[in-house]
Order: structure tokens, then sequence, then C-alpha cells
């Protein structure tokens, strides 16, 4: 009996051992950090902040830091953090923000390179994560500077009971998801005796309305891989703004305007999510939030009633070489897909965790753990299936563990479509990149997003708009210098999976 | 019971009289040096900061900033360059209601020059100024015309400039008519006293949440009212005067008890003999509005309409909270278009749209004082 009683002992204490190894490589190591405060400065939640404010603790608990999330409105976090570095103030240790913006904070040299930390870290797994978001979202020449923590791409949902009772199919191209919006417009989509809208998007100014129009304007503008770029001629840097592709989107754009809510021009993403998961939407375009909000419980009416696409297309695509919108064909659309030209949008690129390079040895060390800790699948495989995180899958597991999707409420059928809309973007040689040049919050948030606002709202015509936009742009580029521009923007497309 | 100085005292208050009323001289700026001092550190120098930050464009270098000087380019982008629709507007073919207006207020203008020129108070100075004031004013009065009232639209200069005019009548307007009706001896006049204070102890970006839910008609404690008169397919915020309107509703809404409570204390501080004697002499409520209490309360009215006026200039909360500026521009403030530059970090333009701002609320500022000053001395 004793020595059962010895051998049982002597197991538990070797499980025991075991158990405190796993956790200590989660965490780098137990206690290593006590007395080191880590301020981390990310956007204003709930998505984001949330997973960051909810796993801190148990971080503290393991490592002894100290985590303070800080958190500032979406449009203040560029300046405000840029600021920060910029002046020397340094009251961030690290943030947690868009990778677009590197290009405006690794050339002055404001963070830190993360390159042999993520090869020598073994917990953070970083060949799990998607060749895409390592060589996008946390490369910038070469260099690591940023860890992943969500994957961004931009994707179609639609009502698959609504579509399937009245014989429809998930919209290929821009044209159908149109009719298929018309379709609906103004019928009672979820029961309540109230008429209800096609689609629903995001059309605020000053929000995220601006990838919208690039998620449907990168079907006609790009066409031959992601190297061909979307934004910019790659040889001159002329804007590619002012053009029958250009034109096209806008107007598909403005008859989008036309079909959803009243109020859709005031509305952001947080306005059309709520709108579609209470079934009031039968099509919407967003990125991979609303596939873990459908099953949310608490506030979705349309469990199990969602699918999920690759972006729509375009069977006319430009011709660079003569400027105009032609029919696509094996040369001009060499990845299309029964004549039909995708290029999903990996709008935003997917929030990532870099590191202060003025904060101290210890506090950079401790920075990295817990942005590693976030990062790693034990955690992040339940954060993404979580709607409120904002958090989206970006590593290999997140497409092949399925436990975490189903435990969350998804049905297999309904993970399956979900994962696939994202696999199918993120396979994809069409993808097209988000610009992520010196100051592309000028070049987006604030000349692309204005004209488009004034665009939907009437104040200018569609002429106008791409001649505004055009300016603008041009007007920056040289500013700052068009030759460094240029090599800024062929640089980030050079890199590819 | 007589007092008699010693030749000590004498010896020394001899000496002590002219260095006392040395000191005395120089008191005055001594106790005035702190605020001086805080008034240059805190206002003065941020100031001309600015003002080379204006005129400067900021770049990245390594470890740090580098801000490059540009001249005027900041203001002349603003001014003709690729920022003028957004910032003046476009202007178009002018109407014949746009003609009549123009004539009007260019009459008006001419007129009062006239009979500045034709008066007794007549100095070169004075004369100088007012035709200068009249120039920028008619140039301001052209911009708005040509933008509103013809098919062209406004730009972020025009729209403020509509948010103050509209904004601080119709505030003062309410709060005078709240005022009189409170100093009346009517029953809950304490209740109604506080209650009509209570907007303005509201952050204001609560009341533009506020008014967002209100004017939101596809939901919201409203949605009953716009589903009872069908109008729940239109949205107030994404027509533009429509926007304008809501956003104006919020301010006047939020504000009006300012000027109710200045007015209030100033009404309810006038001697009863006045308007009693008024009364005895048989004159009905309008006179003894119109010939006693106004003019009693002039001083306090230029005072807080001028506040107003130069508040109503910085006016960013409820078009950013509520509309983000849009749809499109039409909502946008000056202050907005500053800080939505900003945001993408384009400090230098944004300090040029700032002392554009600076430089119109002085101008009208200063106009209005020297309209009113004389009239409020002689009340």
């Amino acid at each position: 009996m004793s020595r059962i009683l010895a051998r049982a002992l002597v197991l538990l204490v070797g499980v025991g051992v075991i158990a405190a190894c796993s956790n200590g490589s989660n965490t780098s190591s137990n206690q290593s950090f006590s007395g080191t405060t880590i301020r981390v400065v990310t956007f204003t939640g709930p998505q984001i902040a949330e997973p960051l404010q909810r796993r801190a603790p148990d971080f503290e608990k393991a490592t002894g830091a100290k985590v303070q999330i800080i958190t500032v409105p979406f449009s203040d976090l560029y300046q405000k953090v840029l600021t920060d570095f910029s002046t020397k103030t340094n009251s961030y240790d690290a943030t947690v923000f868009d990778p677009q913006w590197m290009g405006d904070y690794v050339p002055p040299g404001y963070l830190e390179d993360l390159t042999d930390r993520v090869k020598n870290d073994s917990a953070l797994q970083w060949n799990d994560i998607a060749p895409f978001f390592r060589d996008f979202s946390a490369t910038f020449k070469g260099k690591v500077y940023t860890i992943p923590l969500d994957g961004d791409f931009q994707m179609v949902y639609y009502r698959k009971d609504l579509l399937q009772k009245d014989g429809l199919k998930a919209p290929e191209t821009w044209d159908d998801y149109i009719s298929i919006a018309q379709h609906f417009q103004g019928k009672d989509l979820n029961g309540d005796g109230k008429p209800d809208y096609g689609s629903c998007l995001a059309m605020k100014r000053s929000a995220q309305s601006y990838w919208a129009w690039i998620s449907i304007a990168a079907a006609y503008l790009q066409s031959q891989g992601t190297k061909q770029g979307a934004f910019f001629n790659t040889d001159t840097m002329q804007p590619l703004t002012n053009n029958p592709a250009a034109a096209a989107a806008l107007t598909v754009y403005k008859q989008l305007s036309k079909i959803g809510p009243p109020e859709q021009l005031n509305q952001d993403v947080g306005d059309s999510r709520g709108l579609f998961v209470t079934g009031r939407c039968a099509l919407s375009l967003d990125w991979g939030d609303i596939g873990p909000l459908a099953v949310d419980k608490t506030q979705s009416t349309v469990q199990d009633k969602v699918g999920a696409v690759i972006l729509p297309g375009s069977k006319k695509v430009l011709d660079r070489s003569s400027n105009q919108l032609v029919d696509c064909n094996a040369t001009l659309c060499p990845y299309a897909t029964n004549g039909v030209n995708h290029s999903p949008f990996a709008a935003f690129g997917g929030w990532s965790g870099a590191i202060n390079k003025a904060a101290s040895a210890k506090v950079k060390d401790a920075a990295f753990a817990f942005l590693s800790y976030m990062s790693q699948p034990a955690q992040s495989s339940v954060d993404v299936t979580i709607g409120k995180t904002g958090f989206n899958p970006y590593r290999s597991s997140h497409f092949t563990n399925m436990g975490p999707w189903t435990a969350s409420g998804m049905s297999d059928q309904a993970a399956k479509d979900y994962l696939g809309a994202i696999q199918s973007s993120l396979q994809s040689p069409n993808m097209v990149l988000d610009l992520r040049i010196p100051q592309t919050a000028f070049y987006q948030q604030t000349a692309l997003d204005t004209a488009l606002a004034q665009f939907l709202a009437g104040e200018i015509s569609l002429s106008q708009t791409m001649t505004q936009i055009t300016n603008q742009w041009n007007a920056k580029t040289d500013e700052i210098g068009r030759q460094s521009q240029l090599d800024a923007y062929r640089s980030s497309l050079s890199i590819t999976k | 019971m007589s007092i008699h100085a010693s030749p000590r005292a004498l010896r020394a208050s001899s000496w002590w009289r002219p260095v006392a009323a040395r000191l005395d001289r120089f008191a005055g700026g001594v106790f005035i040096l702190p605020a001086v001092l805080v008034i240059l550190a805190f206002s003065i120098f941020p100031l001309l900061t600015s003002l080379y930050v204006s005129l400067s464009r900021l770049g990245f270098s390594e470890g740090g900033v580098q801000l490059k000087f540009v001249g005027f380019a900041n203001y002349a982008k603003l001014l003709f360059g690729i920022d003028r629709p957004h910032f003046l507007g476009v202007s178009g073919p002018l109407t014949p209601i746009g003609i009549a207006v123009l004539v009007a207020i260019y009459g008006l203008f001419a007129f009062l020059l006239y009979r500045y020129a034709r008066g007794p108070n007549l100095t070169v100075g004075g004369l100088v100024g007012r035709v200068l004031a009249t120039a920028i004013a008619g140039a301001l009065v052209w911009l708005v015309v040509n933008t509103i009232l013809t098919s062209g639209r406004p730009g972020t200069l025009v729209v403020t400039l509509v948010y103050v005019a509209v904004d601080v009548s119709v505030q003062y307007l309410l709060g005078l008519g709240l005022a009189l009706l409170v100093v009346q001896h009517l029953p809950g006049r304490r209740f109604f006293r506080v209650v009509f204070l209570l907007p303005m102890m509201i952050t204001p970006v609560g009341v533009a949440y506020l008014f967002r839910m209100l004017v939101d008609t596809s939901k919201g404690p409203l949605y009953p009212l716009w589903a009872h008169f069908g109008l729940t397919d239109i949205s107030w915020v994404t027509n533009p005067w429509g926007a304008r309107l809501a956003v104006m509703v919020g301010d006047i809404w939020q504000w009006t008890p300012f000027i109710f409570i200045v007015l209030l204390a100033a009404i309810e501080t006038l001697p009863h003999e006045l308007v009693e004697a008024a009364v005895v002499d048989g004159a009905n409520r309008l006179q003894v509005f119109w010939r006693i209490t106004f003019p009693q309360i002039l001083p306090a009215t230029v005072t807080v309409v001028l506040i107003r006026i130069i508040e109503g200039f910085k006016i960013v909360d409820l078009p950013n909270v509520l509309t983000n500026g849009g749809p499109g521009t039409a909502t946008e403030s000056l202050t907005l278009h500053a800080y939505t530059i900003w945001r993408a970090l384009d400090i230098g333009g944004s300090a040029a749209v700032a002392y554009m701002l600076l430089i119109v609320v002085t101008f009208v500022g200063i106009s209005y004082v020297n309209l009113l000053r004389p009239r409020a001395a002689a009340a």
C-alpha cells in the first residue's frame, strides 16, 4: 500500500513539474518580471482592448509584471502614439496598432526590431502564423517589428436561409450583390413586421467606409497578382483613382448607399454589425467579426443562418495599357474563376503588437513576453472565436483546430463556411495588400475618406471625386518625395507570401 | 490730544517717503507680473509657436521630428490650392435671390459708412477701420451668398459662420424669453429656473449622443413618433441641411441656459421704480420692455452674446460625434476641419486652419464690440 502511495506521490510531483514547465514556456518565465510595468496603448474597446484587458491579470500572475492597458479612440491612435514616440515622451512601452502605419514608425527608428526575439521564442510558434501575416503585417523591409494578434480580410456575409428560400446563390460579382440587395430591400427579414434592408454597410465618415470602397474597387483595379498593386502605378507612383475602374467602383458604392438603412451614411461597422446579427440585413461586407458575432446567443438572432464568401469580383477589369475597362481574358485575369476576377482585400492588415524602442531592456522583455502570450495558440485560438475581441483567425492552427469554434457555439457547417471564406482569400495569388507607405493615414483616412463621404452625400460628382482623390494623393506624394514614396510602395508589394 | 513727532522719526520719514512713493508707483506692475508671466508662458508663447508651426511642415527623422519652414504654403493651400473647396466652399452662378440679398446687405453697409462719414464723430482712423471692416464683412457675405444661395456648397468657414449666426441669435431670443418668463410671479418658477439650466450641465459629447439617438428615425426613443408620421425612411443626418439643423438644435438646446441665466440675473437687478413709474405713466408691456428693460440689460446682452459668439466659432463636439462632419463635409466646423487634418499629423495645415479661425473670430469679435459699445455705454 505504501509503495502505491509513494508511486502516486511521485506521479503527482512529476505532473506538477511538467505543468509548471508548461506554464513557464507560455509566459517566458515565472515571476521573472516582478516589479516591471508595461504600458500598452491600443484603441478604445471593447474590440482589441477587451482580450488584452481580460488576459492581462493571468499574465501578471504568471510573471509578476504589471500590465496597464491604455485606450484611445481609433481615429486618434495613429497620431497619439506617433507623437508620443517622436517627441520622446515615451509614455507607452508597447502598442497594439495598425501595421499599415509601420511606414511612419519604422524608418525614424521608433519600433524595436523583434526578428531575433521571435526566432528564439518557441512558445510563440512563429511558423504557425499564416505566411501573409508573418511577411506583411509583421515585417518591414525584411525585419520583424510586430507580433500579429489578428487576421484581417474583408468578405461578404449573407443570410443563407433567405437566399436558399428564394433560390438565390451567394454573390459572385458586385452586380450580383446589388441585385440580391435590391431583391430583399424593404422586405421583413426577421419576422418583426418591419421592413428591413438588402445590404448594410459602414458608410460613415471618419470610420471604416474607405476600406469598403477599396474592397469593391479591388475587383476592377487589380487582376494580375498581388505585385500589380491596387493603389498606384508601380513605375510612376500615379494614383489609380481616376480611371474607368475607379468610376465603376464608385458607381457600385453609390448604388449600395441607397440599398440599405436610411441612416447608412451615418453608420460605422458597430451599427452595420448590430443590424446584421439582429436579422435586419440580407447582405453585409465586413471583416471576420460577423462570423463569431452571429453565433453569440446574447445578441444574435441569426445563428446558423449566416454564410460567408470571398469578396465578389468583376468580369471586367482595368487594362492598364489602354486605361479602359475590358472583359476578362486569360491574359488580363490569369487568376479568374469562371471569368470572374476576385481580388480579396487584406484591409487594415490585422491588429499587431509592437514595442517602443526607447523602453528599458527589462520592459521590452516583459512587453514582448506579453505580446507573445497573447498570440500563442493556447490564448489566441479561443480569442478568435469570441466576437467582441475583434480578433480574427491568423494562424494555421486556427483553421485546423475546430474545437474552439464548435465550443463557441458555431455549427460545423457554419465554421467551415466562415473559415473557408477566409482561407480562400488568404490563399488567393491576387490578394490586394493594404496601403503601407509613409503618411498612409493622410492618403486613406483624410483624402480618400473625405472624398468618398462627399461623393455619397452628393457634394461632388463622380468625376470630381476621382479628380479630387487623385490631386490630393499626388500633392501629398510630391510633398513627401515621389521617388521615396514609390520605393516604399514597391517595397511593400514585394513582400508577398 | 495732539501728536508730536520726534526729530528721529521725522528724519526717517524724509528719506522713506520718496522710496515709498516709488514703490507705490511700481506696486501695480509687481502685483500684475505673475499673471503676465503666466499668460506669456501659457498663452502668448504657444500662440507664437503655433504661428511658426502653421508656416512649417512636420516630418519624422531618426529618433525625433523635423519642422521644415514652408512659408505661407499651408495658407495658400487653404485659400487658393487643393483645400480651397473644403475651406471656402464652391460657388455657383448667382440666383435672383442671391443678388437681392447682396444688394440689400451691401446697401446697408454703404448707408452705415455714409452715415458715419457725415456724422459728428468722424476721424480718419475710425473711417479707415470701418472701410476695412466693411470690406472684410462684404467678402464674407459674398462667400456665404455664393455658396449657400446658389448651386454651390459651403466650406467649413461658411458652415461655422452659419452655426454662429443661427445658434447665437436663437439662443439669445430663447434665453431672453425664458428669463422674462421666469421673473414673472408664476407658480413653479424656482423649479423651472433649475430645469432650464440642466442642458448646460451636460457634457457636449453627451448632448451629441443624445441628439444622435433622437434624430435616428429607424430606432431610438422617438421611433414611435417618426413611425406615426411615416418618417422612418427619412434620415435627418444624411441630408446636408437636416444634419446641420440637428447640430444647431443640439447647440441651441445646450447653450440657451447660459444666456438665460446671465439675462435673468441682469433683469432681476433692475430697479422696480422705473418700471412702476412707466406703468403709472401709461406705458404698455412692450413699451416697458423696449424702452426700459432692454436698454438696462444691454451691457449684459453685449457681453453674453460676445462670449457665445467666441464659443460658437469653436464648436466641435456636436458635429464630430453626431455626424463626424458628414454627410460629406456638410456639418464640418473650422475646429473639426483643423482636428481632421491634425489626426493625419499634418500639424502645419491644422495650425493654418486654426489661425484662420483666430483671425475670423478676432475680426467678428472686434467689429461686434465696436458696433455695440457706444450703445451699451449710452444705456
